[in-house]
């Protein structure tokens, strides 16, 4: 006998509440619980001093310049080479074989293990191109890793600006490359913005491929070649070899932080993209 | 016959993309031109926190030199020492076939401890019930006067330094058995073994404290005295190795390390330099 | 016009210049993986390779048969918990939740996307350990743990991307079953998601993907023993906890078979990524 619809219908109501209210709690008390332990941790000092006896005391001030540092190398590399790398797939190219293999191939690289990359980074960068562990071999590492993500953002991006714009523009006599500057980099930047954005949270959040290439060094980067502890590994090595627990959590909150800053960039210019293609 | 609507930030859009390519070129270019201000270290991850703490006082005395310490593990310190990555590699067992070509010197000598949770009623094992308990002969606590449950075995991973001290000392020719849980650095293996009553592992001597008990090992107490007078068996160097004969920063670091001051330092950390000469 | 035509030959050749650098940067990667990697595999024998059931590289044994065996589990289970309850809460978020309940947990759900897999690792450790460890036993770090973990890592890719691909639903589908007669539930049940399967397929296998792919997380809560699992309270070892644990320590030879344990991680992952698009070409 089948089930009374009404009722099948209040019992799966029932099931599908409960299953959002047990993810949404599990997902809330780890944030609330991280930030908890954390928040009152975070002091002016915490935050000004470069950390010592190992991490024990101090701050994180280094932490902080290495996370900055080597999302800044990554970003100002992989912006152009990704961003370009679309215009010229868009733009330049006609939809053929080729094109569909590249971007069936930066789809693949964009799911590859990010430990991969340090693998990659660590022979490449590290020791076969002698950079060593350093803020520069962590960035382009981190670079390569996000380049698919924005190569393929940006793509979405230019490809929603309408065609008709592009038209106009032609008829007026516009040639493809002030077209390209004065059209299409306007009106799809929110979306390339956003994969960018995208990719520095990555960059921030990473820690398999920084450890290996950026090194885990305390000390206060002078030069892109000094190496650098970014704030996730430095989260990592607290925690697991249990040297600061409420530097740990205190690092981790800061992280939390970050990121929603970053998220919050990162919506604002969605929403702006979103009520400027309609 | 030209110029569409013109508006003057797009030509300082394509000045911004032109410099941003230019400042990717920068880096590659001067990837070769490193520069060398300070000294860097890298290697053993139980040879490390020593390091941190050397390096932390060197910095005090000499302004304006920095010490950069990187973990790794030993293969990767005698790796960096070899291909120059690094200006000292550290090691936390003794060299072996083509890497006695290093330069090398011991700074210390470290006692391997077995150990146990806290609440953990065992208090001596010999060194062939460790054997066995990693060889999977034993799996049980009450085969060694404790409780009933299983041991959960932690090991350190291939490569560590170690891990084949603790091999060559302990296991001699018997395989560690695969089911044993691995994990890559002594305060993890601490971590863990203070959480859980039924564990057991090995760690460097000079990082036991409250959350985990030293087993004695064949009646003999793990401590400084039992080491330096040989009755408690268990102790492996520390190394620093450079690619040629060291010369001027390394050289300075090398030799505070041995200086009476330096070892100072490593005593109070733990560690064991009784015996050592410059 | 001629200067024109060379004024538009400049960009044109400057973005070849670009994409083609990007894309033999991306291309290096692979190669480079390979050509570390291959010799050993050659070396070892590809059956030995992948069937071999020991990992002992100071003896130059290299199986990562336990490890693969470790990474399926672990996924599957991540799978089988993570993916009904995404499920579910895709569902509530296009369909049930009030709007404004909706607009909270949108950018909330996007927040736990970004947060490093560590701090996950770490939260795992300390709840999610001592509680297999005391209340089914075994040391803790098990399959399991690694599975509860990653279920919830999954759940923001798996839950934005299917809900998304509901709300592209054309309104008119719904409007249809509405109009015939069937409950809210039936609707859903019947025709929304059926409609948005392609989607939803490829949010899972996205999902798979990055289970797969996580390194940090799991090693701190796996245990990562190299022995086949005999229950999912047992400690194993996947491709990626392999290379994160062992990378660090490894030189020549165990240096090359860590490469080529990322030569099967990349397999894997273009495999997941070919059925993904796959999956949402069929659309």
């Amino acid at each position: 006998m089948r089930l009374n619809p009404r009722i099948s219908q209040k019992i799966a109501k029932t099931v599908i509440w409960f299953a959002a209210i047990v993810v949404l709690v599990l997902l809330f008390s780890i944030i609330i619980y991280i930030l908890s332990k954390g928040i009152p941790n975070i002091t002016w000092q915490f935050l000004t001093e470069i950390p010592s006896d190992m991490g024990r005391s101090g701050g994180i001030l280094s932490c902080i310049v290495g996370t900055l540092s080597v999302t800044l190398v990554a970003t100002v590399v992989a912006t152009p080479l990704g961003v370009g790398t679309a215009f010229y797939l868009t733009e330049y190219t006609h939809e053929s074989i080729v094109t569909k293999i590249i971007r069936f191939s930066a789809e693949s690289l964009a799911g590859i293990p990010s430990i991969v990359y340090g693998l990659f980074g660590f022979i490449f960068f590290v020791i076969y191109l002698k950079l060593g562990w350093s803020i520069l071999s962590g960035g382009l590492t981190l670079a390569m890793m996000i380049l698919p993500t924005i190569i393929r953002t940006s793509e979405e991006a230019i490809h929603t600006v309408h065609p008709m714009y592009r038209e106009v523009s032609f008829s007026l006599g516009g040639t493809k490359w002030q077209t390209m500057i004065k059209i299409l980099i306007p009106s799809a930047l929110p979306g390339i913005a956003t994969g960018i954005i995208l990719g520095i949270g990555r960059c921030v959040a990473e820690t398999a491929a920084v450890i290996l290439t950026a090194g885990s060094a305390l000390q206060m980067p002078v030069s892109i070649f000094s190496p650098a502890r970014t704030m996730a590994v430095h989260f990592y090595i607290l925690a697991r070899e249990s040297i600061s627990l409420e530097k740990a959590f205190a690092t981790a909150a800061l992280l939390i932080i970050l990121i929603l800053i970053i998220n919050i960039g990162a919506n604002i210019l969605v929403n702006r993209f979103v009520a400027k293609s309609h | 016959m030209k110029k569409p609507l013109k508006r003057p930030i797009f030509t300082r859009a394509k000045v911004v993309f032109v410099l941003i390519f230019s400042i990717f070129l920068l880096i590659f270019l001067t990837g070769c031109m490193r520069n060398s201000s300070g000294v860097i270290l890298a290697g053993s991850t139980s040879v490390q926190p020593f390091a941190e703490v050397l390096s932390e006082e060197y910095m005090v005395l000499h302004h304006g030199v920095t010490i950069d310490v990187q973990g790794g593990g030993s293969a990767a310190g005698i790796l960096a020492a070899q291909s120059g990555t690094a200006d000292i590699g550290m090691s936390s067992r003794s060299l072996a076939g083509d890497e006695t070509k290093l330069w090398s010197v011991e700074i210390a000598r470290d006692g391997l401890a077995i150990v146990i949770n806290a609440h953990n009623p065992v208090v001596n094992l010999t060194t062939e019930q460790v054997r066995d308990i990693y060889s999977g002969k034993i799996d049980n606590w009450s085969t060694l006067g404790g409780s009933k449950d299983q041991i959960h075995v932690f090991t350190r991973e291939d490569g560590s330094g170690t891990r084949s001290s603790f091999e060559t000392l302990v296991m001699g020719k018997t395989e560690i058995n695969p089911r044993t849980m691995v994990e890559d650095s002594n305060g993890a293996i601490r971590q863990l073994v203070g959480d859980d009553p039924d564990a057991i592992g090995y760690i460097s001597l000079g990082l036991v404290d409250k959350t985990v008990k030293a087993v004695e090992l064949n009646g003999v107490v793990a401590s400084r005295e039992h080491v330096i007078d040989g009755s408690y068996g268990l102790s492996r160097p520390f190394l620093f190795m450079c690619k040629n004969e060291p010369t001027g920063l390394t050289k300075a670091f090398i030799d505070f390390t041995l200086s009476d001051q330096g070892k100072q330092i490593l005593d109070q950390q733990g560690l064991i330099t009784t015996g050592i000469t410059p | 016009m001629k200067l024109k035509k060379f004024g538009e030959r400049i960009p044109q050749s400057l973005f070849f210049l670009i994409a083609l650098s990007a894309l033999s940067a991306l291309a290096l990667i692979t190669i480079f993986i390979f050509i570390e990697g291959v010799p050993l595999i050659a070396k070892v024998g590809f059956f030995n390779f992948i069937f071999g059931m020991k990992w002992a590289p100071s003896l130059g044994q290299y199986g990562i048969f336990p490890m693969i065996v470790g990474t399926v589990l672990v996924t599957v289970g991540a799978v089988i918990i993570g993916v009904p309850i995404a499920l579910c809460c895709s569902i509530f978020l296009a369909e049930f939740a009030p709007r404004q309940l909706s607009m909270l947990v949108r950018p909330a759900i996007q927040l736990l996307a970004g947060i490093p897999s560590v701090v996950y690792g770490f939260w795992g450790l300390i709840f999610i350990v001592p509680a297999i460890r005391n209340y089914l036993g075994g040391p803790g770090l098990s399959i399991l743990a690694g599975s509860i973990i990653l279920a919830i890592m999954i759940l923001p890719t798996v839950i934005s991307i299917s809900e998304v691909s509901i709300l592209a639903l054309p309104p008119l589908l719904k409007e249809g079953a509405f109009a015939l007669g069937a409950t809210h539930w039936q609707t859903i049940r019947s025709v929304l998601l059926p409609a948005a399967k392609s989607g939803i397929l490829a949010s899972i296998i996205l999902g798979i993907g990055r289970a797969v792919g996580e390194t940090m997380a799991v090693i701190m809560v796996l245990g990562n023993a190299v022995a086949l699992p005999s229950s999912i309270l047992d400690p194993a070892r996947t491709l990626t906890t392999n290379i994160g644990i062992e990378m660090g320590y490894a030189s020549g030879e165990h240096q090359q078979a860590l490469f080529a344990t990322g030569i099967v991680l990349l397999v894997i992952i273009m495999i997941l990524n070919a059925s993904a698009q796959y999956a949402i070409r069929r659309k």
